[in-house]
């Protein structure tokens, strides 16, 4: 089982692989990418990402349209994806829901809200 | 430019070091940024596009000791050079200010671009033509740090 955190910011990638790496993850299974096209390519290749945890605002694909385009293909249809962005508008979540992701959390974000919501999902 | 445009952004800020950085911030009277003003002193500054039913930006601006400090404080890592860190993080808090805004501005559908970051003494901003600019100084622990907030509803 593996996680992808996607990310332009490394900082913030870094903040969510350690929240990973609490729960006791192994670092083989915490993959991370830092835009939607490089997650895309991830997740082409890989058979084993079992939550998708993305940003919305990225250069080259943003999360937004990652989404989209993932949940068009058969295997990551039912994958949780949680995104995880600055874009506080509630149109904005909404645009988010209906294109597919599993929850909506709005930075700036605590390790252990964030830890919750992680937990929610790995004991599904 | 309507003053009730600023708020969003002000409250996000708060929210953005109380809850980041763990740090309180006190947001002192907002003015008219004035470029011949001499009194703000910075170094480095995030700044993000607004597009969509508002045009304008936003900017938030550090010292160099205070981006410092901010950096070691998210990164638990002492940080003592301008590097790839500090534009991290300064962009990833603008970008958090002007998304959490936002939620604020709710009346108009507001794209946000992805942040720049420019560095050196007292740089020059290319604000927007016809948009005015509001400074909001803030005081926190690292020192003073500032908000530029440049608003304007599209047609009006």
């Amino acid at each position: 089982m593996a996680i992808l955190v996607v990310d332009d910011s490394r900082l913030y990638r870094n903040i969510i692989k350690n929240v990973l790496a609490e729960r006791n993850m192994a670092d083989e299974g915490i993959l991370d990418a830092g835009d939607g096209s490089e997650a895309l390519s991830i997740l082409l290749e890989r058979e084993d990402i079992s939550l998708l945890l993305v940003d919305w605002n990225m250069p080259k694909m943003n999360g937004l349209d990652l989404v989209k385009k993932i949940r068009e293909m058969d295997r990551y249809k039912t994958m949780p994806i949680v995104m995880i962005t600055s874009e506080a508008a509630r149109y904005n979540v909404m645009e988010a829901l209906k294109a597919g992701v599993s929850d909506y959390v709005v930075k700036p974000i605590t390790g252990r809200i964030l830890g919750n919501k992680i937990d929610a999902f790995l004991q599904r | 430019m309507d003053v009730r445009y600023i708020n969003p952004f002000i409250v996000a800020s708060i929210n953005a070091f109380t809850n980041f950085l763990q740090t309180e911030i006190k947001a002192q009277k907002p003015f008219l940024y004035d470029a011949g003003n001499s009194d703000l002193h910075y170094d480095v500054s995030g700044i993000i596009g607004l597009a969509g039913e508002v045009k304008g930006s936003v900017v938030v601006s550090f010292p160099k000791l205070a981006a410092l400090k901010i950096v070691t404080r998210m990164t638990g890592v002492e940080t003592k050079v301008f590097d790839d860190d500090v534009t991290d993080a300064v962009g990833e808090l603008v970008n958090i200010v002007a998304g959490n805004a936002k939620k604020g501005l709710q009346q108009f559908r507001i794209e946000i671009s992805l942040p720049s970051v420019v560095k050196g003494p007292q740089h020059r901003i290319a604000w927007m033509a016809g948009v005015p600019v509001i400074t909001v100084p803030l005081s926190c622990e690292f020192g003073m740090v500032y908000l530029f907030v440049s608003i304007k509803e599209v047609g009006a």
